[in-house]
């Protein structure tokens, strides 16, 4: 049962998120990845390839992650960049029910716009209820989680929460995790696809993690980088007018 | 158990000091911060509500620490100086959900209370993104009082009001700090602290350049020298004639004019026109030089 705090957090939080003008880009990648599998289908549905190739290498690598990180840096950062937070904390509400109510909305909302067209998607590709479809619907579900946690952290530490996260999407998960083997165990696309491809099992998703690494270090992660937002929100420092 | 209290606080940023060395007590009643721009009165009051940490020193807010000790919000309201409200919330809806926030039994009554005391039930069902800045102001205001709080901190709470609303705010904070509350407001604006409170405290440029009774320090400001720049026909026969005036404690001849220090600005303002006509001079330009609150703030710092 939600506290009633935690359940005002949540209200304020979605109202913000969902009615900024911004709520619309969450639409537009998960309604591509849809468009394209559909259109993929109509024009080559005998081949079995290419579901794996885009629902992993477009619909886990890119739309789940570009979602969360739009939704996971706004529902915290936006307060934070217009000040309007300080209403929030100025209140003897727990900083830990501020954190964890702001990433579980974030969560369900990259989980709607992400993991559940992921799913759509999946089942348009592959014609059904498959391995598939499951495994991608299950990998964008935890992703959702992990990389929430991420954004929200980061949108803690920094007032440039989307450069900072773009960043590391494209260095250190795109560009990094290609070419230094040991930096997929810290990526959390890796941890998407590898339980994507446990349930799978589809060498086309590129999972170069097992099951056991990819729930344990994700885990870990979701732990510490929301620990990290907790002990920073506690110490969250206006600026004065003298500097 | 409403008595803030600092002792030697400073804070820092890297090498720039934006408070220095402050030590006071602020008691129930109402006292004003009065600084310039750029003082540190924002500082302080962020240091005062858990809003910063200090460098050095021991501040307390009702006998315990006020950095990372949300508890404190359970006796003290803050309202802070951006005007960021969420705009997408009636005031209504804004001030029942930080009555949530605070726990209150009743959400609903809590806040119908602290909006018809700031006299805003007329407008608590449009969205605040419709708010006036002074309506803004004191939907912020209602939030900051939903829970009853012991201590009250207004950061410039009289920006952006007109005339009325800057009177009812008056009148309001007098009210809550006759209760027996500990109200500490900012501003940078002489006169809307003489109206206010009877205690000020003083920062410039991070210090706490006087504190106490209003009326002293102001007579204090007032009896300050005052300098103009005065352009006439005859600047030297015009300085010769000033100088064995009694409001006038100095005189010198610059490149731009005669410069005049005058111990009663009153006095020399009055007397400058009669003693120009009586000397045949022509009076061209009469400019005072200082009057810019940094430099009664300064004066009150050499004081």
């Amino acid at each position: 049962m939600l506290s009633a705090q935690a359940r005002t957090v949540a209200s304020i939080t979605l109202r913000a998120t969902m009615g900024r003008r911004r709520a619309l880009i969450f639409a537009i990648p998960p309604v591509i990845l849809v468009l394209v599998s559909a259109l993929l289908k109509a024009a080559s549905p005998e081949r079995a390839d290419w579901p794996s190739l885009i629902l992993g290498g477009f619909g886990l690598a890119v739309v789940l992650p570009l979602t969360a990180l739009i939704i996971g840096t706004s529902v915290l950062g936006a307060e934070i960049d217009d000040g309007s937070v300080v209403h929030l904390l100025a209140t003897p509400v727990p900083r830990s029910t501020v954190i964890l109510t702001k990433f579980a909305v974030g969560t369900g909302l990259t989980m709607i716009f992400a993991a559940v067209p992921e799913l759509l998607a999946g089942l348009i590709a592959t014609g059904g209820v498959t391995r598939l479809a499951i495994g991608l619907f299950a990998g964008a579900l935890v992703g959702s989680v992990i990389y929430n946690a991420l954004f929200v952290m980061i949108s803690v530490l920094t007032t440039r929460a989307i450069a900072v996260g773009l960043l590391y999407l494209l260095v250190w998960e795109s560009l990094l995790s290609n070419v230094v083997g040991g930096v997929r165990v810290l990526s959390v696309e890796q941890y998407s696809l590898g339980i994507a491809n446990s349930i799978a099992r589809d060498t086309n998703l590129d999972a170069h993690l097992g099951l056991a690494t990819a729930v344990i270090m994700g885990a870990l992660v979701t732990v510490v980088t929301l620990a990290l937002a907790i002990r920073r929100l506690a110490a969250f420092s206006l600026k004065g007018d003298a500097v | 158990m409403s008595t803030i209290e600092l002792r030697n606080v400073s804070r820092w940023y890297g090498n720039v000091v934006a408070i220095n060395d402050i030590t006071m007590t602020i008691s129930p009643g109402v006292t004003g911060l009065l600084g310039p721009n750029g003082a540190g009165k924002s500082t302080l009051l962020h240091l005062i509500s858990g809003f910063l940490e200090p460098s050095r020193g021991e501040l307390t807010v009702g006998g315990t620490a006020s950095w990372r000790n949300p508890g404190i919000y359970r006796t003290l309201g803050l309202v802070p100086e951006r005007p960021a409200v969420y705009p997408f919330l009636t005031g209504l809806e804004f001030v029942r959900a930080t009555a949530r926030l605070h726990k209150l039994a009743d959400p609903d009554r809590s806040a119908g209370r602290a909006i018809a005391i700031v006299e805003m039930a007329g407008a608590q069902d449009r969205k605040i993104a419709t708010y006036s800045k002074g309506m803004r102001q004191r939907i912020k205001v209602a939030a900051a009082l939903v829970h009853d709080p012991e201590i009250l901190l207004l950061d410039e709470p009289f920006n952006g009001m007109d005339p009325r609303q800057r009177l009812h705010m008056m009148d309001l904070l007098e009210t809550l700090g006759d209760e027996g509350r500990t109200i500490l407001f900012s501003s940078h604006i002489l006169e809307e602290v003489e109206r206010l409170s009877g205690t000020i405290q003083v920062i410039v440029a991070g210090r706490l350049a006087a504190s106490g009774d209003f009326r002293a320090i102001r007579r204090l400001m007032t009896s300050r020298p005052h300098v103009f720049l005065v352009r006439t026909s005859d600047d030297r026969r015009l300085g010769a004639a000033l100088i064995g005036r009694p409001s006038v404690t100095g005189v010198e001849m610059s490149g731009r004019g005669l410069q005049v220090k005058a111990s009663d600005y009153g006095a020399f303002s009055r007397e400058i026109a009669g003693l120009t006509r009586e000397q045949g001079i022509q009076l061209r330009e009469l400019l005072p030089e200082d009057e810019s609150l940094e430099r009664v703030f300064a004066y009150l710092v050499e004081s």
